[in-house]
């Protein structure tokens, strides 16, 4: 994986760059020693580190707008930034690029109950949205796992999703408005309380741009109110299959859980040797089924999932009786990535999305791979919609591993665009999954994507190097190729 | 103006189509079945782009929750077969036309609130760009953050960027029952009031409307014409234990008059999906305008109360007072647009050819907002052949 070559012309302009921001954001606000710099040398994809030129930290939408002005005007790469908890190397930074960090935007603006949303600055954490509301009986709906660290401004980079998003939506779904920050600084506000911003749908391409488009620098979200009940059903299963079958009958029967979650043996057993969850060991695939909304429905799913999962060969099955047991429930599920961790000295998550139905293909393959490779994997499933987390283990001592995990890893993700799927599900494309657009997207696809970039940064100023496999100037890209000549189409009917 | 109509059957001809029409610098007005065409404004083109020949569903999977199907796939058509495995398109679309029509025009009915619209289900599409190039986006599973959400960008776009060949929704259960709690009486401000009550509770509703006393009695549901004034409407949906319970706790929560069953229920909202009486009120009314107006929710009656002071309307709310359905005299577009002081835009969704023409359909966006859009249009076709003008003029 190739970062763009840094650009010595702009390195050795540091100094003079580093006072043109100086000037715009005083004080503490510019970092340039090495130390407080490390601080922002890589985001949740560790395996790739960079020091960035400078970061910069503004507190104000004027200060972004100035800064990124500045950038452009100077001809300077910038790498916005939130919590850095990307799984796909979004946040790395630039040689020579300025690291636009947004940690100072930690305001709650305004909660409107009336209207059932929030504003908040994008340099607050999901799960403080969450708490914002709590005391009203409210939340936000999507749930990642880094809920307790990830910003909404990198939700909103992400379009990230969670454990609840196949009944309640991801990111884009629960954004009523945003305002943002062009490259040349221009400040622009989408949509806002009302549902449909007006004229383009802007904000459903901004949302999940990986930083591509524009700074966020204030966002309203919608909030909803916590469901009265929810409960828990695990459910084992002699074969990943049978639970596949199960998962494809549930969502039959017209069910949408609040969360439907699988995992297979390995990880069933690296998550109760972690935290004791009670989890059966004799079982190949764990399915936990939540069921949300008012007791008198979710009694009754309840009891249609149990039958359902008996029909289907499930031979474990136990429903939550209390909220510690339904945590308990889910506290292996959430804990399934560190308890990784314990049996391997690393591990690399993939993140890719199938058509349910291809999913025991895709195990048997995995299996295969992993056998041609001698690297372990463990799954973790967001079961209704298709979203596979394959965590490959691996040791990044051993001489080699590493790029043998990369390799299965990308060979996963391959498999999953063969069977109909798609390369990341939640985690983002960013500088991981970059060099496999091409096995998904076609040339065109992906050049017409690059023209939406140029609308919004013509100078690919902003967060190069991320998404895209191969950079292309946006004069190249505009430039239309026209035939002149017949019509060429006799065969068109004609009225 | 449309002289010659191009009918493509394959996104082969659709390309040709295209290519043509920017050799030649002729525009083209892209069309489904052309349900759709007076909404927006008139296109001003010598060809049309009939994309109605490109039909057919390609994969449908309930489980899979998706469906991909040709962009000139009948409406009706896929409604049924999805009616037949229980599912159905959660955003409420209103019926007929094409698929690619529909996404195009990015429309949702009463469930929005609780659904999303069209741009909440268009999972990936393909199509041709005005640079007469075929491309694809977005995919054919329900999760999915690779690259761009260029579907998004297609919902709601008139196809002004691309000539939709075809397009991935997803699809969901269909509510295996539904019931509306009826409360009569109350004026607009009070009615929102009682609807945000509603929405603030758990009990998941899904559609939050207000009738005023003059729309409520053009109803073709006896519960609601008879009330003998304004209706207030709350809609419950889901499994029927799970529906009976809701009714209950909410019906004693609001207060609620009375509660539609099924049939009465299906049939109120189809009707408040369609613009409950409005339409009869333009066939009386004689030239007067339809608009809808998206605002912040608690502000839809202060809005319409401003518009009152120098226009005579008639409305209804829907979207828990954020949807206002509104017929105005003509030249009333400042009015309406001057009184949004809260947020929100206002569409003239129904108004004679010449006048579309010569006004603001949609909202007119502040410059740089616009400038940004000018640009994403010149990035998808820089000669302006598709749809040219249909949402703003030289865009």
């Amino acid at each position: 994986m190739k970062m763009p070559v840094p650009d010595s012309g702009v390195i050795a302009r540091r100094r003079e760059i580093v006072e043109a921001l100086r000037a715009i954001v005083p004080g503490e606000g510019v970092i340039v020693d090495e130390n407080e710099l490390r601080a922002y040398e890589c985001d949740g994809l560790t395996a790739y580190r960079q020091l960035p030129m400078v970061a910069v930290l503004p507190s104000t939408v004027e200060q972004v707008s100035q800064v990124l002005k500045a950038c452009k005007a100077m001809g300077v790469k910038v790498v916005p930034r939130g919590a850095g908890t990307s799984l796909s190397g979004g946040a790395l930074p630039l040689a020579d690029g300025v690291l636009l960090g947004m940690g100072k935007f930690k305001r709650i603006l305004d909660i409107d109950y009336a209207n059932r949303c929030a504003t908040v600055q994008p340099g607050v954490t999901n799960l403080g949205i969450s708490n914002a509301v709590a005391h009203e009986g409210f939340y936000y709906a999507p749930d990642p796992s880094s809920q307790i660290a990830c910003t909404i401004g990198g939700n909103i980079a992400e379009n990230s999703g969670g454990v609840h998003c196949l009944k309640y939506g991801l990111t884009t779904n629960n954004v009523l408005g945003l305002e943002m920050v062009l490259m040349d600084g221009t400040i622009l506000r989408l949509g806002g309380k009302h549902l449909d911003a007006g004229g383009y749908d802007l904000m459903g391409i901004v949302t999940g741009s990986e930083g591509l488009l524009g700074v966020v620098t204030e966002v309203t979200v919608r909030i909803l109110k916590k469901p009265a009940t929810a409960r828990a059903v695990l459910l084992g299963f002699p074969s990943s299959e049978q639970g596949g079958d199960c998962v494809a009958a549930i969502i039959a029967a017209g069910i949408i859980p609040g969360g439907m979650e699988m995992m297979d043996r390995p990880a069933i057993h690296a998550a109760e040797a972690f935290v004791h969850a009670g989890y059966p060991l004799d079982v190949e695939a764990l399915l936990i089924v939540e069921l949300d909304g008012p007791a008198a429905e979710v009694d009754h799913l309840i009891d249609r999932v149990e039958a359902i999962a008996r029909d289907k060969g499930a031979c474990y099955a136990r429903v939550s009786k209390s909220e510690e047991e339904r945590l308990a429930f889910w506290a292996g599920r959430k804990a399934a990535f560190p308890a990784v961790g314990r049996i391997s000295p690393d591990y690399y998550c993939m993140d890719g999305t199938i058509p349910r139905k291809a999913l025991p293909l895709v195990l048997q393959r995995m299996q295969e791979m992993s056998d041609r490779c001698g690297l372990r994997v463990a799954n973790v499933f967001h079961a209704g919609d298709g979203n596979l987390h394959p965590l490959i283990l691996y040791d990044a001592n051993k001489p080699g591993e590493l790029e043998a995990a990369e390799e299965f890893g990308n060979n996963i993700l391959r498999l999953c665009v063969e069977v109909g799927g798609v390369l990341t599900g939640e985690h983002g494309v960013g500088v991981e999954k970059r060099d496999l657009m091409t096995d998904q997207f076609d040339e065109a696809d992906l050049r017409q994507q690059q023209r939406l970039k140029c609308a919004f940064d013509p100078d690919g100023l902003l967060n190069p190097g991320k998404v895209f496999p191969t950079l292309h100037r946006c004069a190249e890209l505009g430039r239309l190729h026209v035939h002149q000549g017949e019509l060429r189409f006799p065969d068109i009917p004609r009225f | 103006m449309t002289i010659t109509t191009l009918k493509p059957e394959t996104t082969a001809q659709v390309t040709d189509a295209v290519r043509w029409a920017l050799s030649a610098n002729e525009p083209l007005e892209i069309l489904g079945r052309g349900s759709r065409r007076g909404l927006g404004r008139p296109v001003q083109a010598g060809h049309a782009l009939d994309l109605s020949g490109l039909s057919g569903v390609i994969a449908y999977e309930p489980e899979e929750l998706v469906l991909t199907a040709l962009a000139g796939t009948r409406m009706d058509l896929i409604r049924s077969m999805l009616a037949d495995r229980g599912q159905h398109l959660a955003f409420e679309p209103p019926e007929g036309g094409t698929l690619g029509g529909l996404v195009a025009s990015g429309l949702a009915g009463p469930r929005r609130i609780s659904a999303g619209s069209a741009r909440d289900h268009t999972l990936g599409i393909a199509g041709v760009s005005g640079r007469a190039e075929a491309y694809k986006g977005g995919g054919k599973v329900v999760k999915n953050v690779t690259g761009y959400d260029v579907p998004k960008l297609m919902a709601g776009s008139f196809g002004t960027l691309t000539a939709l060949t075809e397009i991935t929704v997803k699809v969901l259960p269909a509510p295996e029952d539904s019931a509306t709690l009826l409360l009569s009486g109350l004026d607009d401000a009070a009615a929102v009031a009682m609807l945000d009550r509603a929405l603030r509770s758990p009990y998941e509703v899904s559609g939050a409307a207000h009738l005023p006393a003059g729309i409520a009695a053009r109803s073709g549901v006896a519960a609601v014409s008879g009330a003998g004034g304004a209706v207030t409407l709350v809609r419950l949906e889901g499994f029927g234990p799970s529906v009976a319970a809701r009714v209950a706790m909410l019906r004693e929560e609001l207060r609620a008059d009375a509660v539609l069953g099924r049939d009465e229920s299906l049939a109120v909202w189809r009707e408040v999906r369609d613009g409950a009486g409005l339409e009869a009120c333009l066939a009386e009314g004689g030239d007067a305008h339809l608009w809808k107006l998206s605002v912040p929710p608690s502000a839809g009656p202060a809005t319409v109360e401003a518009i009152r002071r120098t226009r005579d309307v008639e409305v209804f709310y829907d979207w828990g007072g954020g949807l206002v359905w509104l017929t105005a005299p003509p030249d009333s577009g400042a009015a309406i647009r001057g009184a949004l002081s809260a947020g929100g835009h206002a569409t003239l969704v129904r108004a004679p050819d010449s006048v579309r023409a010569a006004t603001d359909v949609f909202q007119p966006l502040p410059e740089p907002l616009m400038a940004l859009s000018r640009r994403v249009k010149e990035s998808f076709d820089p000669k302006g052949i598709l749809n040219p003008g249909r949402m703003y003029a030289g865009l």
